[in-house]
């Protein structure tokens, strides 16, 4: 049914219909109301859940460890500080395959504290092992957690996913999103049936001392299984858009690239941004378009080298930075194309919003405009030259 | 061979108070347990990959977190209906209890969950090489708490961790020592006949850190309890519920049997502030037997 939602309270209704058994969080802004309407539903007997208040954020993710061990459906949520201290949990639960699900409300990080948005968060734990899923709106955040629980569940996955949503700019944001019935759901995420569990009936040993004969292998699993993932991920939402009636790649997802000589590539609520200014270009007759990464992890190497092997110059938009570094998804999608014929000449990367920083569409058009034969390292867009200290205006 | 809900054939050392101790923990239980253990020493000796001591269901995740990872699991038994005939169990060392896992630990027993937590004290960071913890006794000399030239040994008296779990208003809060065998498998049975968190924590002897011959662990147990170093004592509801009487032995006994305290032979004014813990001890928790009349 079509609703005028704000972002967290669709996805606590979406949640909600996955049926977790065990819910667990910690507050910190932008997530709050999320996970405060799930008590409240917990409270009203709408959502049948444990729903266990911790004490920290290294305790609301092993408690949904806990949860997922015993054989539950687990969520949590959180943002910025809180993910990173719950990051030592979020390595583990990934090491353990245990399809946790987490929303993640993207936020800047300390110091200085800000809690506005960017991406520096989920982006710091790329490496966990861990599918992460960028929301371009609120009827992607919502939809995204259905997709999560079927994905990481699956026997052949066993992976925890984090949706990340934009923080304030979605999760505070309002808009018409469709919200699945409850039969719908049913029809797409099947009861949770865990591989393994600790059960008295049968009694297994999980999180042994794995010594140097055996660790590497596992790694390469989580590895291979997050490549794997990459072509289950079209599947599922194959199957979602005959469920639900929307369409997703899950991967990436083009934006009048067919032609296009520049494009930008971006995650998250940017994106919609970018396709208004590629629009208006568009009408001007400039040949411009977007890809939106929607996977972060696993990584879509093939579907980001198809979507721009034939486009000349590529800007790559980065909400985080890899400080000391190139930014991080520019510094990946410049490996794409490492030592392919078929490239684009110019890949330049750009570091925007930070903290909260609008990224409005003269932003966006600056970027395009930035987009010549040059290419550019780490631009940082909208920065006031007036903020900084001599040594830094160049 | 299944006689033991904790199997033989671990890589503990010869000795080791910790695995005697959880032993008599786990069969105490009985089989319809779950364990969820801290990393350490026991952690690392019982489930070297592929082999696992365990004949219960066994999780371990990180070093801090026993104590929230149960609290999840048993919600998860909750959700499920199994709850109901299942002994949770989080267990750890002292460095993970009373140290870096104080929290954790805190909002398990604030939360109500119905779990037992185990701490296994031997007194330091065992696993990594005998450094220095929370519950490290008073001038102990450990790696992190060396003696030298401007020190004696560890700074501090241990932190009352009994008392701060009790003061948390749980049901069962209790001590107990290797030393005392059957006393530990009572308490696990009356902490698992009530509702609600309880904590129990072993005094468990570790010839390598403490260093004294293997076949002496439940000797010096016992002498710790005699002395009045380590009283074994419970806690209901937040009140002390009951004390294991002793006719004192003095902390000298206790201490010379031991290398990590074998600096403190020659200062007698130290041995006397030891002295002074054990006394504060009997008196406050009212150890000492009455004098036998004749
Ligand atoms: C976050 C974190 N910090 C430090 C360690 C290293 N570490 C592993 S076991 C251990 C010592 C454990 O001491 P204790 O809890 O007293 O148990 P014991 O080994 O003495 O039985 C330490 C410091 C770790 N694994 N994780
Ligand atoms: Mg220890």
């Amino acid at each position: 049914m079509k609703e005028f939602l704000e972002g967290s309270h669709a996805v606590a209704e979406v949640v909600k219909l996955c049926k977790p058994g065990v819910v667990s969080a910690y507050p910190i802004t932008p997530q709050t109301h999320i996970v405060e309407d799930l008590a409240q539903m917990v409270s009203d007997g709408t959502l049948k859940a444990e729903f266990v208040n911790v004490e920290s954020e290294h305790s609301a993710a092993s408690v949904v460890l806990g949860g997922e061990a015993a054989g539950v459906r687990s969520y949590t949520a959180t943002s910025s500080q809180g993910l990173l201290y719950m990051a030592e949990v979020v390595f583990n639960i990934a090491g353990l395959r245990l399809p946790v699900v987490m929303t993640c409300a993207n936020r800047a990080i300390s110091a200085p504290i800000n809690i506005w948005n960017d991406h520096q968060d989920s982006v710091s734990l790329r490496d966990t092992g861990w599918v992460q899923l960028f929301a371009e709106n609120i009827q992607e955040a919502a939809d995204f957690h259905l997709l999560a629980y079927r994905l990481g569940e699956d026997k052949s996955m066993m992976l925890p996913v984090m949706v990340c949503m934009d923080g304030f700019i979605l999760t505070h944001g309002i808009e018409t999103v469709d919200i699945p019935t409850q039969e719908q759901v049913d029809k797409f995420l099947p009861p949770y049936k865990a591989l393994y569990k600790l059960d008295v009936e049968n009694p297994i040993s999980i999180g042994p001392l794995v010594d140097p004969e055996y660790y590497l292998e596992t790694r390469y699993a989580l590895q291979k299984t997050l490549e794997e993932a990459l072509v289950l991920i079209p599947k599922l939402t194959a199957e979602f858009s005959k469920v639900f009636g929307r369409t997703y790649n899950g991967l990436v997802e083009g934006y009048r690239l067919e032609d296009a000589e520049r494009a930008i590539v971006a995650m998250g609520s940017v994106c919609g941004t970018v396709k208004d200014v590629v629009d208006e270009l568009r009408k001007k007759g400039k040949k411009v378009g977007l890809l939106k990464i929607t996977s972060y992890r696993p990584f879509p190497i093939a579907a980001i080298y198809d979507a721009l092997k034939n486009v000349p110059k590529v800007a790559v938009l980065d909400r985080a930075v890899s400080l000391g570094s190139f930014a991080p998804l520019a510094s990946e999608v410049r490996a794409v194309f490492t030592g392919k014929k078929k490239a684009p000449k110019v890949i330049s990367s750009f570091v925007v919003g930070l903290g909260g920083r609008d990224i409005t569409k003269h932003s966006i058009k600056e970027i395009y405009s930035l987009l010549t034969a040059k290419e550019l390292h780490g631009e940082y867009i909208d920065l006031k030259p007036e903020l900084l200290t001599p040594e830094f205006k160049g | 061979m299944k006689d033991h809900l904790f199997a033989a054939g671990h890589t503990a050392c010869s000795g080791c108070g910790q695995v005697m101790a959880a032993r008599l923990v786990i069969d105490a239980s009985g089989k319809n347990t779950v364990v969820v253990n801290n990393t350490g020493c026991l952690e690392v000796l019982s489930t070297k990959y592929p082999e696992s001591a365990w004949e219960i269901p066994w999780l371990h995740s990180l070093f801090e977190n026993a104590a929230a990872v149960a609290s999840g699991v048993e919600s998860g038994l909750k959700y499920l209906g199994k709850k109901e005939g299942t002994n949770i169990i989080a267990q750890g060392g002292d460095g993970s209890t009373a140290d870096i896992g104080l929290q954790a630990l805190s909002g398990m027993l604030e939360r109500g969950h119905d779990i037992l937590y185990v701490c296994y004290d031997n007194e330091a960071y065992m696993n990594t090489g005998v450094q220095r913890s929370g519950l490290t006794p008073f001038d102990t000399n450990t790696t992190t708490s060396p003696t030298g030239a401007l020190a004696v040994g560890n700074l501090r008296p241990k932190k009352p961790m009994p008392e701060i779990a009790a003061a948390h208003g749980i049901p069962y809060v209790a001590t107990a020592s290797v030393g005392f065998p059957q006393d530990i498998q009572k308490k696990v049975k009356k902490a698992f006949s009530v509702k609600g968190p309880k904590y129990i924590q072993i005094h468990v002897p570790c010839p390598l850190g403490w260093r004294y011959e293997p076949q002496l662990s439940i000797n010096i147990g016992k002498l710790a309890v005699e002395c009045g170093l380590y009283p074994l004592i419970e806690y209901e509801n937040g009140k002390l519920s009951g004390v294991k009487q002793i006719q004192p032995k003095p902390v000298e006994e206790y201490l010379k049997a031991q290398g990590r305290f074998k600096h403190l032979l020659s200062k007698p004014e130290e041995i006397k502030k030891i002295q002074e813990i054990a006394d504060s001890n009997i008196q406050k928790y009212g150890l000492k037997l009455p004098a036998a009349t004749g």
